[in-house]
């Protein structure tokens, strides 16, 4: 097998621990606890592997990345070892002073979550009373700090229809780039889906509007947007291919080729204690499992898109049809592509109650 | 925010242009992006110092490349005003 290209992006989640409690976070639904994390330093060696295989991009995500009181030194490792680094944050706990602390260490750029574009549903949505007011403190503590900001909007049948709002509101908030994120239906939000799934014709609103402010705020905010997969034809890229580009590292050290992978059963997901990166990503059997085409079923198999979504989601191809190796769902190809639909219908006439994030769930749900 | 000729461009807040050894290559990082520049653009971000204007940055490359300045003011222009949609630049 020939070398892989090396990756591009590192996505280090440094904690599970997280004041928002949202139905949709990405963790695992069986979350680490605080006495597994890894130590600064750890990370601080990752990092420098990382840089040295090739990665430019660091994220620095969890849970809450400031339920970390090392942050700051965490940080610091990052822009020594010449990453480009990332603050993913929800930045309810983050004050101007703290802040000022992580500009100090290095950091380049801050992504701050936003719930909904108004204070009540946002408090509900991310499950903390007050929320909202203190994020939009912080985001006017990262101007003043000089840091970009990017405002990441989670959006779903409960909010998409204050897109205008969330636009807004990037623009007040000084941010340069809006990035438009439809819930991905895995973990958390599998259990929410009934709850979250928007319907066809609030989509469409939402494309529109989204096509509108582009051409209104040119020169002025970068909106990033993807239509879901639910409502998709062909399947995405995850991540840009398995094991291609991509490495994120959990709280407790196991290196993964998309952050949901320990969804997936029957993997051993190698440890940066006991492995270098430059193992995990060239030889260990877990990086290698589903990269590139070999592995492919049909219909990917004999398909001319295989080398460009590379399969879509494994994730999601195994929440939906328990075949780690199937043909993503979302791809109109696949033989379970109906599945999509009779969720998106299921939705249509359920309730908005939501199950919320928390520690010790996995068995409770 | 139309660029012109008297414009002040400059690099996006948080973008930054870095070699990537790896690739051997120069690319421009940002929040959650990568571009790789062409030969030309990289030649015109390397001329980005928030003091130089577009006029400037177009004397410079007509100087260097003996090239008819009108023909390099427009290409100047057009490739910043699409740098500055993608957020890359600023002005």
């Amino acid at each position: 097998m020939t070398a892989p290209p090396p990756p591009l992006g590192l996505l280090a989640e440094l904690t599970h621990r997280c004041p928002l409690r949202c139905p949709y976070c990405s963790n695992p639904v069986e979350l680490s606890r605080a006495s597994a994390e890894l130590d600064a330093a750890t990370w601080g060696r990752v990092f420098r592997e990382a840089a040295a295989l090739g990665v430019l991009q660091l994220h620095l995500s969890g849970g809450e990345p400031a339920a970390r009181r090392d942050l700051p030194e965490i940080v610091a490792h990052a822009a020594s070892a010449g990453l480009y680094s990332n603050l993913i944050t929800s930045g309810v706990t983050l004050d101007a002073e703290r802040l000022r602390a992580l500009a100090a260490a290095g950091l380049d750029h801050v992504q701050l979550s936003v719930q909904d574009a108004e204070a009540g549903s946002a408090d509900r949505i991310g499950g903390l009373r007050g929320g909202h007011a203190r994020k939009l403190d912080f985001a006017r503590a990262v101007e003043a700090a000089g840091l970009p900001l990017t405002l990441n909007a989670v959006v779903h049948r409960q909010n998409l229809d204050r897109l205008g709002g969330l636009i807004d509101l990037a623009l007040e908030l000084g941010a340069g780039r809006l990035e438009v994120a439809h819930v991905q239906y895995y973990g958390w939000a599998l259990r929410n889906r009934d709850a979250l799934l928007p319907s066809r014709a609030q989509l469409d609103a939402a494309t529109r509007t989204v096509t509108e402010a582009r051409e209104r705020l040119r020169g002025r905010l970068v909106i990033d947007y993807v239509v879901p997969d639910y409502h998709a034809k062909r399947p995405k890229a995850c991540m840009g291919g398995w094991g291609r580009s991509f490495i994120a590292v959990s709280p407790a050290g196991r290196a993964l080729p998309c952050h949901a992978a320990e969804s997936l059963p029957g993997f051993d997901f190698p440890d940066v204690r006991e492995h270098s990166l430059a193992w995990i990503w060239t030889e260990s059997e877990a990086f290698q499992r589903f990269r590139g085409t070999g592995w492919m079923p049909e219909p990917c198999r004999g398909c001319e898109h295989k080398e460009r979504d590379w399969g879509g989601c494994r994730c999601q191809a195994f929440a939906l049809t328990g075949d780690t190796a199937a043909t993503d769902p979302a791809c109109a190809h696949s033989p379970h592509h109906h599945l999509l639909d009779l969720a998106v219908q299921d939705a249509a006439v359920a309730g908005v109650e939501f199950t919320y994030r928390e520690m010790g769930a996995a068995t409770a749900g | 925010m139309t660029l012109s000729p008297a414009s002040v461009p400059r690099f996006a807040r948080g973008m930054r242009l870095r070699e990537d050894p790896a690739r051997g290559r120069w690319v421009v990082v940002g929040p959650e992006r990568l571009f790789v520049p062409d030969e030309i653009a990289l030649e015109v971000l390397r001329l980005l110092d928030g003091a130089r204007g577009v006029d400037a940055i177009v004397d410079d490359l007509a100087a260097r490349y003996h090239a008819p300045r009108e023909a390099i003011a427009a290409d100047v222009l057009a490739l910043l005003d699409d740098l500055q949609a993608k957020g890359v630049v600023t002005a």
